[in-house]
């Protein structure tokens, strides 16, 4: 039975059942992106000690709904859509066992809701890292168990396609870069879901009372194998899409896949022992230990990202030079398509994701910088510059190609298209900069009143630190009405916006697949090597991309230095 | 093409362009650079987390908080009714972290050393002196040991960091150092 | 472009390097990917926190 058909726009093949699965877990990410999104604007409002607008017990409500909604659910929905994409449409090969796929989503979708219920009834707020022995209710932490059983099931389904593609020989060659990329997140949301089970079960046990104690400290040293190696599935999704793009848009190929590849390499190896930055102030673990871990072994997964940081661009210039935009330093630059949202939310990703997020993770994850930065509103800063606008901008561009593509429908208001990622990635700029400066000054993070009106003893906080959490929620405002036009975009294109093909109707919009005379191909061509191109060094070079790297590492150098003085004038101890 | 597989079956061996070696040779220095400050730091800089920590039983903690403001309680803070000690300088020092509140208040003298031991009597809470702007993180049943020198007089605050419930932006504690 | 003469032409029977060979194969990554945080974060951070000695 002929079960693909072929976008006549993108030529890619989409697997009927694959289709309807990536469908799926896009929407419902979407879903809580917009959940997440609004609870994000409160707690921003609320932050800013003008308006104050929430109680603070609705508050640490909110916070804990804004971190679950939109780190784990919104990401890891949209993620396993990624999977589906990068192994059977970008292999041109069936999905292995989509009945089970179903099973996985569903499992998310309920892992998901009972985690909502939880937070709703109001006696789990307990921040989505549940730090024990705080208690949430005991089917907050089972739904995180069979959400993260469902990704797993993800994961495997996506290795099980591999496997098939290579015996049905779908493909020539080596599986495309853009797949290596999602195989690297695959292999970290392995080792991630099982660092979650490790600690999650025996803390539902303990909720249920059938276990009377967790220590606290194996419970962080665990949890965080967990929370942060999920933040390494992300990056290494979303280098993955970067990769993606430029081949779209640009029809860039990698610099080198020997370089390339070997950084993902490096990720697989190194970047999960990260999880070690939140460890950096807790008792009881060696120096020994935290300098390893959280140095990525040497840095060799910053090594690896400082390499993804020019070859993604460096593949973008060399590309536009070969089209003729071969003037001086930055004419590629200039003249890339700014206003198609598919690039410049891309590129705005990686911009911000490098210079904002990337260097203030590696200076706060520095054994001792960390000191004056452990649970600062720094930290916020630090991971909205790299998974709201690196991640989640990321996933919001290929959400601008895959709307015509996978959903077969026209995008509505073309102009909202174009000045959405400025909104949204200028928005989340402000707002990071600002809570990386008000955390540089001490304000903590997860806290609702740093007036202390309240509170039996009084501290102030120096008037530039209020006045920085003041900007930061406009910052915050801006950044959610770019979310919101985002989440507006692409529902109204699903619903009204006009279908490409005439199979696509209403209902296959939301996870059905189109009309059955859409998949006429039985089986795609076999996937072929990629065109032979001048590489090397004979080839053009990407001098422009190599400038700005400079201009980063000087950034970079700098930026550390300035911490390493402000570690300095601390009080002396040891 | 990044969507496409390589264009040669063999890329391992495909020369690689002369930005990017040299790219990845001052990354892999600078990254070097990083990782030899850390332990650099541990030698030469004055500001380290110290290795020393304890499993400590909230209820033993407890007790010797108590002991340690019995010993040298100088006054009262009128608003909160919270101790103010003033240990000798030199000695072991207790601070401990409940809902919601840093117990006793300390007064410190400055330019003095003291081994300051921390823990939690109830849930996590993070230690944040201000402005000074050292943040540790405080654990029920485990005790860390820093051996801390004020080197600046004035009042400063210990602010919760950590998420500790519905009361934790309540949650401040005093050190006088002078 | 030309395809790369001398390259394609002896790419039928050479062998494949053995890192690209390592770097084709999906399960050498998931085991290697789950062993080395494992080891290094995992194992030896359990063993630190049990090796905490009890207050005197
Ligand atoms: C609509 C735009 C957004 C706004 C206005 C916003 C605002 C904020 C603010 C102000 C905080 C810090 C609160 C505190 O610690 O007291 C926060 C926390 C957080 N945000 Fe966002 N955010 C937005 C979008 C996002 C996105 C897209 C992500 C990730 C994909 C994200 C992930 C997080 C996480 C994980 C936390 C930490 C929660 C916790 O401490 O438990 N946010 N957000
Ligand atoms: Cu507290
Ligand atoms: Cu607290």
């Amino acid at each position: 039975m002929a079960m693909f058909r072929q976008c006549p726009d993108s030529g890619l093949f989409f697997h009927k059942s694959a289709e309807s699965l990536m469908k799926a877990h896009a929407v419902l990410g979407v879903v809580y992106l917009l959940i997440g999104g609004v609870l994000g604007l409160l707690v921003a409002l609320t932050r800013m000690p003008s308006l104050h607008v929430l109680n603070a017990e609705d508050f640490y409500l909110a916070l804990s709904i804004h971190g679950t909604a939109i780190l784990i659910f919104w990401i890891i929905f949209f993620e396993m859509a990624v999977l589906y994409f990068a192994a059977s449409t970008l292999l041109r090969c069936r999905p292995a066992t989509p009945g089970i796929g179903w099973i996985g989503f569903l499992l998310m979708v309920i892992g998901s809701t009972l985690v909502m219920v939880a937070f709703f009834r109001g006696n789990s707020s307990v921040m989505f890292t549940s730090y024990v022995p705080m208690p949430a209710e005991p089917i907050f932490y089972l739904g995180l168990i069979l959400f993260a059983v469902g990704a797993l099931i993800g994961c495997f389904i996506f290795l099980g396609t591999l496997v098939i593609a290579k015996k049905e020989n779908t493909y020539d060659g080596s599986i495309p870069l853009v797949t290596f990329g999602a195989l690297t997140a695959t292999v970290i949301a392995i080792f991630t879901i099982a660092s979650g089970a490790v600690i999650l079960i025996p803390t539902l046990l303990w909720s249920l009372g059938f276990i009377n104690h967790i220590d606290p400290l194996m419970y962080r040293t665990i949890w965080w194998a967990l929370g942060h190696s999920s933040q390494q599935i992300n990056v290494s999704a979303h280098v993955a899409i970067w990769y993606a793009i430029a081949a779209i848009i640009f029809g860039a190929k990698p610099m080198s896949e020997k370089v390339s590849r070997t950084a993902f390499l490096l990720y697989i190896l190194f970047l999960q022992l990260a999880s070690a930055h939140h460890i950096l102030a807790d008792p009881g673990v060696s120096s020994t230990w935290k300098v390893f871990n959280t140095s990525y072994a040497m840095y060799l997964a910053v090594l690896a990202s400082m390499i993804h940081g020019l070859t993604v661009p460096g593949c973008i210039e060399i590309a536009q030079r070969k089209k003729g935009f071969n003037n001086g330093l930055f004419e590629w630059l200039q003249k890339a398509p700014w206003a198609n949202p598919v690039f410049s939310g891309m590129f705005i990703s990686l911009i911000i994701f490098g210079f904002i997020g990337g260097i203030t993770g590696v200076v706060m994850g520095t054994e001792q910088i960390n000191l004056i930065i452990h649970n600062t509103i720094f930290v916020p800063g630090h991971f909205h510059a790299t998974v709201a606008v690196g991640t989640t901008l990321a996933f919001m561009a290929i959400t601008y190609f895959l709307i015509p593509v996978l959903f077969r429908r026209q995008l509505i208001w073309p102009n909202a298209c174009k000045w959405q990622p400025y909104i949204f990635g200028g928005g989340m700029l402000i707002l990071s900069l600002l809570l990386l400066g008000a955390g540089t000054l001490g304000v903590p993070r997860r806290h609702w009143d740093i007036n202390f009106s309240d509170a039996a003893l009084q501290f102030q906080y120096a008037g530039t630190a209020i006045t920085m959490m003041g900007i930061a929620g406009l910052g915050g405002l801006m950044a959610a009405v770019g979310g919101a036009m985002f989440c507006l975009i692409a529902v109204g294109s699903l619903v009204f916006g006009k279908r490409l093909d005439p199979g696509a109707s209403l209902f296959s919009s939301f996870g059905f697949p189109m009309a059955a005379s859409c998949y006429n191909i039985e089986r795609p061509g076999k996937l072929e090597l990629a065109p032979i191109e001048q590489t090397g060094d004979s080839g053009v070079q990407a001098k422009g991309t190599f400038v700005l790297a400079l201009v980063f590492l000087a950034s970079f150098v700098v930026y550390f230095f300035i911490n390493a003085k402000y570690l300095s004038s601390i009080w002396p101890m040891g | 093409m990044s969507i496409l597989p390589p264009s040669q079956k063999i890329w391992w061996k495909e020369p690689i362009h002369g930005i990017e070696i040299t790219w990845i040779i001052i990354a892999l220095i600078w990254c070097l650079v990083l990782f030899a400050w850390m332990p650099y730091w541990h030698i030469y800089g004055k500001q380290n987390l110290s290795n020393e920590s304890y499993k400590t039983p909230p209820e033993v903690f407890e007790a010797k908080a108590n002991a340690m403001a019995k010993a040298h309680t100088v006054r009262t803070e009128p608003k909160s009714n919270i101790p103010v000690v003033k240990p000798p300088a030199g000695s072991d020092v207790y601070m401990l972290g409940r809902l919601w509140q840093w117990w006793p208040i300390l007064e410190l003298e400055k330019n003095k050393t003291y081994r300051l031991h921390l823990s939690s009597l109830d849930w996590q809470h993070g230690f944040s002196l201000q402005p000074t702007n050292i943040n540790l993180q405080i654990l029920p049943g485990y005790e860390t040991v820093v051996t801390i020198t004020p080197d600046q007089s004035g009042e400063f605050a210990i602010v919760c960091n950590e998420y500790c419930g519905v009361g934790h932006h309540t949650m401040l504690g005093k050190i006088f150092v002078k | 472009m030309q395809r790369n003469d001398n390259q394609s032409a002896t790419q039928g029977d050479e062998p494949i390097p053995p890192m690209q060979q390592l770097l084709d194969n999906p399960f050498m990554l998931v085991f290697i990917g789950v062993l080395f945080p494992t080891v290094f974060y995992i194992l030896w951070g359990i063993m630190e926190i049990i090796s905490i000695p009890a207050v005197k």
